[in-house]
């Protein structure tokens, strides 16, 4: 039996009046690549702050190797939010912001040891020649992928991503989920994504959430991925070779098989 | 010169008390201040003085020393905006503005209640390097030890400083730190009142910080520098106060607003 990296029990999130999410019941086995789609305020990044342990549900329970996700350690959990959200005014090296996925502190200066660290995970994902530019001047795809190298610089075996795509052109895009791919590979992380490109959800995931509010699909791909979950979820679907996605015919697999 | 100025300076006891005062609130202000300028809470500054100004105005309406009264009085004052901030969807510009207008209305009627003419909250209003006692340099004192004991969590406040959520991803206590923070920010205050004034203590939370994140690169230059600023522009500041005899909180903010013009073209990403 498949070990469970992350255990969602009827959720219920709720922000006053209004609630954001519910029933919402799901597991996501180790190693897998689980992208959490839906439309503008679906309760995506509620989800994702509920199992990152960052806000306390209404109702329910969420658990991270098989821990309440409020108690899942630090350092197993690798987590890159959306570049729109950073400061970029604040006065930071890159190599310091890698350093943090590892002190979980900001550091007065980096010891010789964090250094060769940083600069391996910036050179794991090809950015080395970054690490002393100021943060504030990186373009959104180098910030990305800073991003990416503090998340996997403490090798965490869950990756959460909230829109990573966001403000970086096709090319920076490519890389970053070609790096992604790469390292969960290579050290069997767990990926939870949140995203808006169905084809990278085409090509990259294993399973599939499709949220608005409630629960509408959970599973793997090619069964969760379907015009009959994107129209309850979305109100309708994109067309074949347009702007939301390409479905031929009606599965998933039929794409990534182009 | 220089050599003469100052002996001349230190052999008067006033001055010593001022300028150990004013070094001391300066190493305070300026490691503070590069979170509250990172943080766009510049405003608290103005604030919490005016919290302060309440506080003084009801101490000498019940007879009490001004500090005893104003040091809580500016603490609740600094705990209300930060707790209404983190719990409301009001922004901070509206919830330091809502506490600045009642501190500030509480002082006058504190104020219009006593029977005399306060002259002496002049004092409090521009700074006064005569008002400095040896009470207020000790309280100070404490307030730097206290602080140099917070310097292990100088990282924890520079990692949610740069982004709340990262941080709480890392387990940091980021609700309890903010607290604490808005404390000895509070007190802070208090205690720059004396030698600023009420109406420029801002500056010092402000300006210095500000200066150091135009020439900084990493944040914790941006400490260093921003408190070595302070601490130059108010012997600085003082030394004018005292040779042309004029507010020293007002010499102490014009010095600052050098070094901030000196620094504007030398400004980093």
């Amino acid at each position: 039996m498949s070990e469970i990296a992350v255990k969602v029990q009827d959720l219920v999130v709720k922000m006053g009046e209004h609630t954001a999410l519910y029933d919402i019941n799901f597991e996501v086995e180790k190693s897998s690549f689980l992208s959490i789609v839906g439309p503008n305020g679906a309760g995506k990044t509620t989800l994702l702050k509920a199992i990152l342990g960052i806000l306390k549900p209404t109702n329910g329970k969420v658990h991270v190797f098989e821990e309440p996700a409020h108690k899942a350690k630090p350092g197993q959990i690798g987590y890159i939010s959306q570049t729109k959200q950073l400061d970029r005014t604040f006065p930071a090296l890159a190599i310091e912001l890698v350093s943090t996925g590892l002190t979980r502190r900001w550091p007065w200066f980096i010891s010789k040891d964090l250094k060769t660290k940083a600069l391996e995970a910036l050179k794991d994902i090809g950015a080395s020649h970054l690490a002393y530019k100021s943060v504030g001047k990186l373009s959104g795809g180098e910030l990305q992928r800073v991003l990416l190298a503090r998340a996997l610089i403490g090798r965490p075996e869950l990756i959460v991503l909230d829109e990573p795509a966001t403000g970086i052109d096709a090319v920076g895009e490519a890389d970053m989920y070609l790096l992604l791919e790469r390292f969960q590979k290579k050290y069997g992380s767990t990926v939870l994504m949140i995203t808006h490109d169905l084809n990278a959800v085409c090509h990259l995931c294993s399973h599939v959430l499709i949220l608005n509010q409630k629960q509408i699909g959970f599973g793997p791909r090619s069964e969760a991925l379907n015009d009959e979950n994107l129209r309850r979820a979305f109100g309708h679907v994109g067309h074949h070779h347009g702007m939301l996605w390409q479905v031929a015919p009606h599965k998933c697999d039929g794409c990534c098989n182009e | 010169m220089t050599g003469v100025v100052m002996s001349e300076i230190l052999s008067l006891p006033f001055m010593q008390r001022a300028l150990i005062a004013g070094i001391l609130v300066s190493l305070l202000a300026g490691y503070y201040g590069v979170f509250v300028v990172q943080r766009k809470l510049s405003f608290l500054g103005n604030g919490l003085a005016h919290a302060t100004f309440g506080g003084v105005a009801l101490a000498m309406l019940v007879g009490m020393e001004p500090l005893t009264v104003a040091l809580p009085f500016t603490v609740f004052a600094s705990i209300g905006i930060t707790s209404v901030r983190r719990n409301t969807a009001l922004g901070s510009d509206t919830v330091i503005g809502i506490f600045f207008a009642i501190s500030m209305a509480l002082g006058i009627v504190f104020l219009a209640l006593r029977e005399d003419y306060a002259t002496d909250a002049f004092a409090y209003l521009f700074g006064s390097i005569l008002a400095v006692s040896n009470a207020d340099v000790w309280v100070t004192l404490v307030m730097v030890v206290l602080s140099l004991l917070t310097l292990p969590i100088w990282g924890r406040w520079s990692y949610s400083t740069f982004d709340t959520e990262l941080a709480e991803v890392d387990r940091v206590k980021v609700a309890r730190d903010d607290y604490l923070l808005s404390v000895l920010i509070a007190v802070t205050v208090v205690v720059a009142v004396k030698v600023m004034g009420i109406v420029l203590v801002t500056a010092y939370l402000v300006v210095p910080a500000a200066s150091a994140r135009l020439i900084s690169r990493t944040f914790s230059m941006m400490t260093i520098t921003s408190v070595a600023f302070g601490i130059g522009s108010t012997i600085l500041g003082l030394i004018a106060s005292y040779h042309l005899d004029l507010p020293s909180g007002a010499m102490i903010v014009l010095v600052q607003s050098g070094i901030f013009i000196v620094c504007l073209p030398f400004s980093r990403g």
